[in-house]
């Protein structure tokens, strides 16, 4: 995935200012790289809600990719704690204790094996409020796990799972694209009253780097940000993704074509109206995802704008997005919905 | 001396000779009990004893269990509830062991311990309400029948899936430790449940996270139509227990007696050393899985009939009380008349209830409704005042 961007070794950072895009918060920090920055935002929950909880497989000594270094010091091992090797036991042991009160925010090692817990969380999780006529709930679950491409991942270190959970009533589905965004996003899945899946792009771990706030501060969910102000087509993604559409946005740029673009952020619940009036200003619309394209949330969104837009639109939605096949070792190049396959995808959409 | 090794788990003596652990035990695991058949204590007997007003009021709980499993049965034969699903047989299992708990300590059901919400205080009324999913229904007619859940009784909500509330009682119990309440989390489960990944999954966790867990297996003999025969392979449920590294103990479910003293020892144990418990509760599934099963269609009537008869957890309790004076005839024939005529009040006023308004139907999936829901919510409306002969009546929009 570097040679795609062709960045091999450099760490990618996010401008906070390119032509048409708006700068939301004039606020400095240090600079952090996601994990950091993620690791930044569990202190602080720990720290501001005495019943809080972080656990799952090897957190204990600051975890496979460094995101709970130091909690287990700070705040003892009755709060950060290692579990067996159990992914439905984690979701299962996080949700009683979520419903009497505490906050327990669980990891999943890596989104490719949250599977076993889908029981927990689909039949479980997201009814346990409904189901009880609001007399229980477990809002106070978070679970987060690394997903996405990481060059060499291949079927089971690579998946990009967010379109199962989108489709559960009940459960909110939150993709954050920067350290920045993870920080206050994270907060704010920590502190929903609703269980949350919170998916961070390993990819971005250590590539991405940017300044952090150091204060405690959310960001809303099931809020979407224009990134990148256009006129010509409306890009939504999420993830590690919208680093790859900015940059075929200002490609794009340079063939005069104005591209706008859209971090969703939360997948479910999603703001439909700031993407559909995007959509309705540009008249055209290209979704973006690592997931494969059959079935994949693209699906949800273009099916949406098209009731929403349908008049508007000067061309039909066009999704640029993994192969429907298991994610591969050594075709990984060729599965992934590069900058160029964008890039061919916005001329093609412009000039339908 | 004897050799040892070292071993990250730790010291472990080793030997010389190939020797594998039988797949069994020459002796299976014996069954604690107290009461005979003929409901007399054997003597010698360690349990711990029961006052009268207990005992009366454990036998009053467990007669009307018997004869509210009767009367919503048959309300569901009569096509009044959609559905139903009995504890005949497992009443000592449901009343015992709740009588044994503290009010404090959080119950994690399957679906066949109503008795211990009865005991706790549910009304009739409110076993009615949830039945008929009408308006007073706690849980806003939203599951089907038999679902019951209080949280002012410390009551999970019932859910369908099989073994799903074994991790979650691990977590209970684990923040009742860290709390430090004076309570622990008691979570029930089939023989079926066992064979669940949810089953070692909540074992296991209970166990590292040395919570305060008691795990209580109803083994009736049957998962629908599955006989234990064809569910493990392994002495029972008990003998899991030591591959957790959990103390456990095996009852005979139907000796009330023999349960309420190893539900109360056993949650002793889980508040005061602060680890789970696991015991399993020998028993039958007298009734039928539920009433979409005819269980006869898969094992003998006469075996029913038998257990049903000659093995009733109810009769035998009531033995006792009555060798002890503290029951008489006169006293059962008023206390089932009168659970029975309390029950058909229930269910006729449940019946009659309101429905639950439309706007319950968006309510809860989250805290606030979000905008899909609120759309979804003002486009059935719409359609329902359209065209109100497309679904039912007595709904409120």
């Amino acid at each position: 995935m570097a040679a795609l961007l062709g960045r091999s070794c450099r760490k990618l950072s996010f401008p906070s200012l390119t032509h048409g895009a708006r700068r939301v918060s004039t606020e400095t920090g240090k600079p952090l790289n996601l994990y950091s920055a993620i690791n930044q935002a569990l202190h602080i929950a720990l720290d501001t809600d005495p019943r809080s909880y972080v656990f799952g497989e090897d957190v204990g000594f600051g975890g496979v990719f460094r995101c709970t270094t130091g909690l287990a010091e700070r705040f003892g091992k009755n709060r950060v704690f290692n579990t067996p090797l159990c992914e439905q036991g984690i979701v299962g042991f996080g949700i009683g204790l979520a419903a009497m009160g505490n906050r327990a925010i669980v990891e999943i090692q890596f989104a490719d094996y949250i599977y076993p817990a889908f029981d927990q969380i689909v039949n479980e999780a997201a009814k346990f409020r409904y189901r009880s006529g609001n007399q229980f709930n477990c809002g106070g679950l978070t679970i987060r796990a690394p997903y996405g491409a990481v060059g060499h991942g291949g079927h089971y270190h690579s998946q990009s799972p967010e379109a199962f959970f989108c489709h559960v009533p009940g459960i909110k589905v939150v993709i954050p694209r920067s350290p920045r965004e993870a920080k206050g996003l994270l907060l704010s899945c920590i502190r929903d009253p609703n269980p949350v899946v919170f998916f961070e792009p390993k990819w971005l771990y250590r590539q991405a780097v940017e300044e952090v706030p150091e204060h405690d501060y959310m960001i809303p969910l099931s809020e979407a940000e224009v990134i990148r102000e256009g006129n010509d087509i409306t890009l939504v993604g999420w993830g590690a993704q919208l680093t790859v559409m900015e940059q075929a946005c200002l490609d794009a740029e340079k063939e005069g074509i104005s591209c706008e673009l859209i971090d969703l952020k939360t997948l479910l619940p999603w703001d439909k109206e700031t993407v559909e009036a995007s959509v309705k200003k540009t008249g055209r619309l290209l979704i973006s995802h690592e997931a494969p394209v059959t079935g994949g949330f693209g699906a949800e969104i273009s099916a949406t704008i098209l009731e929403r837009c349908f008049l508007k639109l000067e061309a039909p939605v066009s999704r640029v997005c993994g192969l429907d096949t298991p994610f591969p070792l050594v075709f990984e190049p060729f599965y992934m919905p590069t900058k160029n396959k964008i890039l061919d995808a916005i001329k093609s959409t412009v000039n339908y | 001396m004897i050799p040892e090794l070292d071993f990250p788990g730790g010291k472990v003596g080793y030997t010389s000779e190939m020797k594998f652990i039988p797949e069994s035990s020459s002796r299976r695991i014996p069954c604690y009990r107290v009461l005979d058949e003929d409901g007399r204590i054997i003597p010698d007997s360690d349990f711990i004893p029961v006052s009268e007003k207990l005992a009366v009021r454990m036998y009053e709980q467990m007669a009307t269990l018997q004869v509210m499993d009767h009367i919503f049965y048959e309300a569901q034969r009569q096509g009044r509830i959609s559905f139903y699903l009995t504890s005949v047989g497992e009443e000592a299992i449901n009343i015992a062991s709740a009588a044994a708990l503290s009010p404090d300590d959080v119950v994690l059901p399957q679906y066949r311990e109503p008795g211990v919400l009865l005991w706790r205080g549910f009304t009739l009324e409110e076993f009615a309400n949830q039945c008929f999913g009408n308006k007073a229904d706690y849980g806003k007619g939203r599951q089907m029948p038999i679902h019951y859940g209080s949280n002012r009784l410390n009551y999970f909500t019932i859910s369908s899936p099989i073994a799903t509330q074994l991790p979650q009682a691990a977590g209970v119990g684990y923040s009742l430790k860290m709390d430090k309440k004076n309570a622990c989390a008691v979570t029930f489960i089939g023989d079926g449940g066992t064979s669940e990944g949810d089953f070692h999954a909540g074992l296991n966790f209970a166990a590292v996270m040395e919570a305060p867990v008691v795990f209580i297996c109803r083994n009736n003999g049957w998962a629908i139509s599955t006989h234990i025969s064809e569910q493990f392979r392994s002495d029972g449920i008990v003998v899991k227990g030591q591959a957790y590294g959990i103390r456990s103990i095996r009852v005979d479910g139907n000796d009330a007696l023999a349960v309420y003293s190893t539900v109360r020892s056993a949650r002793e144990m889980a508040v005061t050393e602060q680890r789970p418990v696991l015991i399993e509760m020998m028993t039958y599934r007298v009734g039928h899985h539920s009433t979409s099963d005819d269980s006869t269609k898969y094992r003998a009537a006469d075996e029913i009939q038998y257990w049903k008869m000659s093995r009733n957890p109810v009769n035998r309790f009531r033995k006792w009380v009555e060798d002890n004076g503290w029951w008489s005839e006169e006293d059962e024939s008023k206390l089932r008349s009168n659970a029975r005529k309390q029950l058909l009040q229930a269910i006729q006023a449940a019946e009659k209830w309101e429905k639950q308004p439309l706007t319950e139907l968006f309510n809860d999936v989250y805290d606030v409704k979000p905008k899909n829901l609120e759309e979804q919510e003002l486009g059935l409306k719409e359609l329902v005042k359209k065209q109100p002969q497309d679904y039912p009546p007595g709904f409120h929009v």
